[in-house]
């Protein structure tokens, strides 16, 4: 039997050493799985692979060891736990994200929600060359944003409200930008230092801070073989429908111009960080 | 402080992470609802943090003074039982 490799890797079968033998990636959505998803992972990965699993580096699960000849069946008794093959390949890949605001006290966005919208509105979408997001909730960065092809990462902009305000004083060291300082029982915030945290309004004793909770967006991350630190284009997007409107021109814009296996920091540079730029800040201000 | 009338004293500087926070909270679980705490902390990490986890307990922070030795101090009312 012709086996076309092509065709499996998509549905997640990644070849193994080991002939006739195949890796099973898992559809993970922001890092979660239920307890039902599990329970059935566990009867496959006994049943038809060899008793283990293996996490991946970016959230999956993979079940080693599946039999060419099995494939349909493990995807049948997956399908009965709610469990469906991931992908690699050309594609938009695995959309992580940490606990974010659901869970975390640092939290400043509901990561999950975003990364659940996001693998909806993209997973599995064909591109020339893998494609990925990453979502962390604060500037703890625990999911490490900017190693993504497009990274996302939550911030609150902040403005004192002097009539909540005690002066005490907390908000001045939870800053770790210095961008805060107390004179004369007033508050003054450099915005030029602020990196949107929000430790202060997180640690402020009567709550008196304005809060607008947004968005960080930075491309063209990397973290293979070559390695790159994904930048911004905006510093600050506070509407959800704008972030998802950058998104789509981002990959739009990989989607165009991209060469067949070129990942998108290359295409930036090549096409022109400029012209990536204008396309972004058109859609950002339309 | 002489605006606080302060029922307790506790002195963190002998600590770090994250038993810093769990001094702090021993010591308010020994007072009553209303009563007022004195956390000595150090510059830095403690103090950094110290005061968000004692407001995310539920906590009244009054509070944060400058000890010009490298320490601060923290005035906490001490909010439910």
């Amino acid at each position: 039997m012709a086996v076309d490799y092509s065709t499996l890797k998509k549905g997640g079968f990644m070849r193994q050493k080991q002939k006739n033998n195949f890796s099973l990636r898992l559809r993970v959505v922001g890092g979660n799985l239920s307890a039902k998803q599990l329970a059935k992972i566990a009867e496959v990965a006994d049943k038809f692979g060899d008793g283990h699993v293996h996490l991946t580096s970016r959230q999956s699960v993979e079940i080693p060891f599946i039999k060419l000849d099995d494939i349909d069946a493990v995807k049948a008794a997956l399908a009965e736990g709610d469990v469906e093959p991931g992908v690699c390949g050309p594609r938009v890949r695995t959309i992580t994200a940490c606990q974010g605001e659901a869970i975390c006290p640092s939290g400043c966005i509901d990561t999950y929600a975003l990364a659940k919208e996001l693998d909806d509105r993209y997973f599995a979408r064909e591109l020339p060359h893998k494609f990925k997001f990453g979502i962390t909730g604060c500037q703890n960065n625990c999911l490490k944003s900017e190693e993504n092809d497009v990274g996302i990462k939550g911030g609150i902009k902040v403005a004192w409200r002097e009539k909540d305000c005690i002066s005490c004083g907390v908000c001045v060291k939870a800053c770790r930008s210095e961008a805060i300082t107390l004179k004369d029982g007033k508050i003054s915030v450099d915005n030029d230092k602020c990196n949107f945290c929000g430790r202060c309004c997180k640690s402020c004793p009567t709550d008196a801070w304005d809060e607008t909770h947004g968005y960080i967006v930075s491309f063209g991350g990397l973290f293979g073989n070559s390695i790159n630190k994904g930048e911004t284009v905006i510093p600050f997007i506070e509407d959800h429908d704008k972030l998802l409107e950058v998104c789509d021109a981002a990959i739009q814009f990989f989607d165009e111009n991209a060469n067949p296996g070129e990942r998108f920091k290359f295409t930036i540079d090549r096409v022109g960080r400029e012209k990536f730029e204008k396309k972004i800040m058109e859609v950002y201000n339309g | 402080m002489a605006d606080f009338n302060i029922d307790d004293t506790v002195d963190i500087t002998d600590v770090v992470c994250p038993t810093t926070f769990v001094k702090a909270k021993v010591a308010l679980e020994e007072l009553d609802e209303g009563q007022i705490l004195s956390i000595r902390m150090n510059d830095g990490e403690p103090v950094q943090n110290v005061p968000r986890s004692i407001k995310e307990e539920g906590h009244k922070i009054l509070k944060l003074t400058d000890n010009e030795d490298g320490t601060y101090t923290l005035i906490v009312e001490k909010v439910g039982d």
